[in-house]
């Protein structure tokens, strides 16, 4: 695998038919309108499942070959484990919009549209590896074994984080974008000087790829080797800016310049996600270093529940995307092949309403802190100002209670 | 032989010696640290006896180190990380005070963050521009943070240990004009708490409180003061965060009156939490309001007008006056 045949993947369109590559077209421009048009051309990515839930086979392209490879062991069995991953994802999430809409939750960052990238990658990870996230992978963490009820007290305001990172190797949420990315690079470090064959994974968006820390930690890997995934959601938009406001060349495409290979997948294919993911998580145990993958996919619902996409793109964009919806097309697939039955989405549907209801009353019933708790873990061996504060706040509390 | 007499240089090298003896999981980073020994030299020698997987030469990029440190830590190590100059830690403030300083808190303490930041720093070395700001209130202000400065190669050998032994994040400012003064160091000493204010000459009429580099010029005046008949205590804080008020209190409540003198602006500084703190406990103590000797609401100078910006004898001595007529 190098980068160069990575990079010249041809797409997979939705007839199925050949293209010439996007960036190939654009080289006849001139220069500036080229790399205008390379960020914009169709993208060239990893497809092993089409929008229309057909399987592609090695003879249909032999670039996906090397990534089929990585997908063999998976029997239906896992297929429809991958959907209900998914189904569940999207019902849990729909369920923490609908909260934030009710006022039980402060602030929702949705991520509809994104499962197939979050449990495909996600669903590519061993127990021992360790995860860096965001603040919208909540279908990463499903993966990892984290209760989806953790991941509600910080949009509730109740706590910034509040679960413990090393139960199951996911870190907490991180708010400021592209942060997280170095403080993956570093775990890898630690991994590698530890001589361990486990590898670490951050997850980042397009909008942070922009940061500084994102440049810093792919330089930091790259010269230290260490054994990390960066893999970045591409969703094509950064609160209201779409990728032309934060780059000019396709994202994947940066790593080499770092002196790693990067590959672009369909974001929207949880397979390909799943291969890709594991090629790269190989790479990394086999001690050759971080890989960028960029999962190119499409964020179908607002930033966050605070923001209105409709004031910055238009519909028909986000109508392109729904044809090509992660879960109806292993649905298509499913039927199509045999793979699952009507008896096995009605049971996957209840479990769904089950999930809701459970979500719905763990968020409602979740107390709020104990106000003493401003005053908990802020440093792990004390300090005099907080011990100071901390008891004159309680004997101003306490005045009211001596007051009755 | 546990009693020697070095520089807080060396002081500090024997410190991160010892330090990378006693525990595998600690581990040196930063800019020139390795080969070089770091550009004053402290690391000197370590990755030559340590290896480059213990003392790691980085990429010049102050957010990745602390970035990368902290996801070390949160793999077990213990860094200590080494930023050049006082004012090449801003790129890497952003991780310091939004990702080091609230980690513990975050994970509700299931996580320990045991990351030392060491920063040479403050003026007198007639450098350029950028070498030579004292940043630490910037520091101070931010809850989740330990902030100290050792003044002399006891407390430099003896608070860096403690620093790395600590469970939380400590910002270790170095005093780099006071790196080739030299003291005696007790190696087998019992240290005293990392926090704790220490009287470093006994008064009666008046206490001056500094830190890190201005302790030397206190003591200066404190004796220049002596010649006059005044009798001026002088106590080093050692750690901006936590302020050992409690000691002090116990000197102000003695003397009656206090000077706190720093390098960094005396806007916002650092001094100003302590005149507020001493008045709010010694009020009816006070004989005078607490005076403060600093930096001025400037961009620090030129190397040809530091010494008219550094607090030296002069101005600390004007403040002791000042103080005493009230």
């Amino acid at each position: 695998m190098t980068v160069e045949s990575t990079a010249a993947r041809k797409p997979r369109r939705s007839s199925g038919t050949k293209r010439a590559a996007g960036a190939a077209s654009a080289a006849k421009a001139p220069a500036a309108k080229a790399a205008a048009t390379a960020q914009n051309a169709e993208p060239q990515l990893v497809q092993l499942l089409t929008p229309e839930g057909e399987r592609v086979s090695a003879a249909d392209n032999p670039d996906a070959a090397e990534f089929l490879s990585f997908v063999e062991d998976i029997t239906t069995e896992d297929l429809r484990g991958l959907y209900r991953d998914m189904v569940l994802t999207r019902r849990f999430d729909g369920e923490a919009t609908a909260l934030q809409r009710q006022g039980e939750l402060g602030l929702w960052a949705s991520l509809l549209g994104q499962e197939a990238a979050q449990i495909g990658s996600g669903r590519a990870l061993r127990d021992d590896d360790y995860v860096f996230p965001t603040y919208r992978e909540h279908g990463v963490a499903w993966c990892r074994g984290v209760d989806p009820t953790n991941l509600l007290g910080m949009f509730r305001g109740v706590n910034h984080g509040g679960w413990d990172p090393n139960t199951n190797n996911f870190h907490l949420y991180t708010i400021v974008i592209g942060s997280q990315t170095l403080h993956a690079t570093g775990y890898a470090m630690g991994v590698a000087k530890d001589g361990a064959d486990s590898a670490v994974i951050a997850y980042f968006g397009d909008g942070a790829s922009s940061q500084g820390d994102v440049a810093e930690a792919f330089t930091f890997s790259a010269v230290y080797n260490s054994p990390v995934v960066f893999f970045c959601q591409n969703n094509q938009w950064a609160i209201s800016e779409p990728t032309e406001r934060q780059m000019r060349v396709p994202l994947y495409q940066r790593a080499q310049g770092f002196g790693f290979p990067g590959v672009r997948v369909d974001g929207n294919d949880v397979l390909a996600c799943l291969a890709v993911t594991r090629w790269a998580l190989e790479r990394a145990r086999r001690g050759e270093g971080p890989t960028l993958v960029e999962a190119f996919t499409y964020r179908m619902g607002a930033h966050t529940t605070s923001d209105d996409p409709t004031k910055y793109r238009r519909d028909e964009e986000t109508q392109a995307w729904e044809a090509k919806d992660p879960i109806l097309r292993l649905k298509t697939y499913l039927l199509a092949s045999g793979g699952a039955d009507e008896a096995f989405f009605e049971s996957l549907e209840a479990e769904s309403e089950a999930l809701g209801k459970r979500v719905r009353e763990v968020v409602r019933a979740m107390p709020d802190p104990d106000t003493m708790a401003i005053f908990e873990n802020v440093y792990a061996d004390g300090h005099a100002l907080v011990d100071e504060e901390r008891a004159q706040f309680a004997a101003y509390l306490a005045s009211f209670e001596e007051g009755h | 032989m546990a009693v020697e007499k070095m520089s807080i240089a060396k002081a500090l090298n024997e410190s991160l010696r010892k330090a990378l003896e006693t525990d595998p999981k600690v581990l040196i980073m930063g800019e020139d640290v390795g080969k070089l020994g770091g550009v004053f030299r402290i690391t000197d020698g370590l990755q030559k006896d340590f290896g480059e997987e213990r003392v790691i030469d980085t990429p010049l990029a102050e957010s990745g180190i602390v970035g990368t440190a902290i996801g070390l830590a949160l793999r077990g190590y213990r860094p200590v990380v080494e930023i050049q100059f006082d004012g090449f830690v801003f790129p890497a403030y952003d991780q310091i005070v939004t990702q080091l300083a609230k980690m513990h808190a975050r994970a509700l303490g299931k996580v320990k963050m045991p990351v030392v930041v060491r920063i040479p720093y403050a003026g007198g070395i007639g450098a350029v521009e950028h070498h030579s700001e004292s940043p630490e209130a910037l520091f101070a202000h931010v809850p989740g943070l330990k902030v100290v400065s050792p003044s002399n190669a006891s407390d430099a050998y003896w608070m860096l240990q403690q620093a790395i032994l600590s469970d939380d994040p400590v910002i270790f400012f170095e005093p780099k004009r006071r790196y080739w003064d030299k003291g005696e160091v007790d190696t087998d000493a019992i240290p005293g708490e990392l926090h704790k204010a220490r009287v470093a000459r006994e008064g009666s009429d008046l206490t001056l409180a500094a830190y890190g580099p201005m302790v030397k010029v206190c003591l200066e005046a404190a004796a220049a003061a002596a010649e006059e008949g005044k009798s001026v205590e002088v106590v080093d804080l050692r750690s901006m965060s936590p302020i050992d008020f409690d000691g002090l209190q116990a000197s102000v409540e003695k003397t009656r009156r206090l000077v706190v003198v720093h390098e960094a602006p005396v806007f916002l500084g650092t001094g100003a939490e302590i005149a507020a703190r001493i008045t709010e406990r010694c009020f009816y103590h006070l004989e005078a309001p607490v005076l403060r000797v600093g930096g001025f609401h400037a961009p620090y100078p030129p190397a040809r007008l530091e010494d008219e910006y550094l607090p030296g004898l002069d101005r600390v001595l004007d403040a002791v006056d000042r103080s005493l007529a009230y």
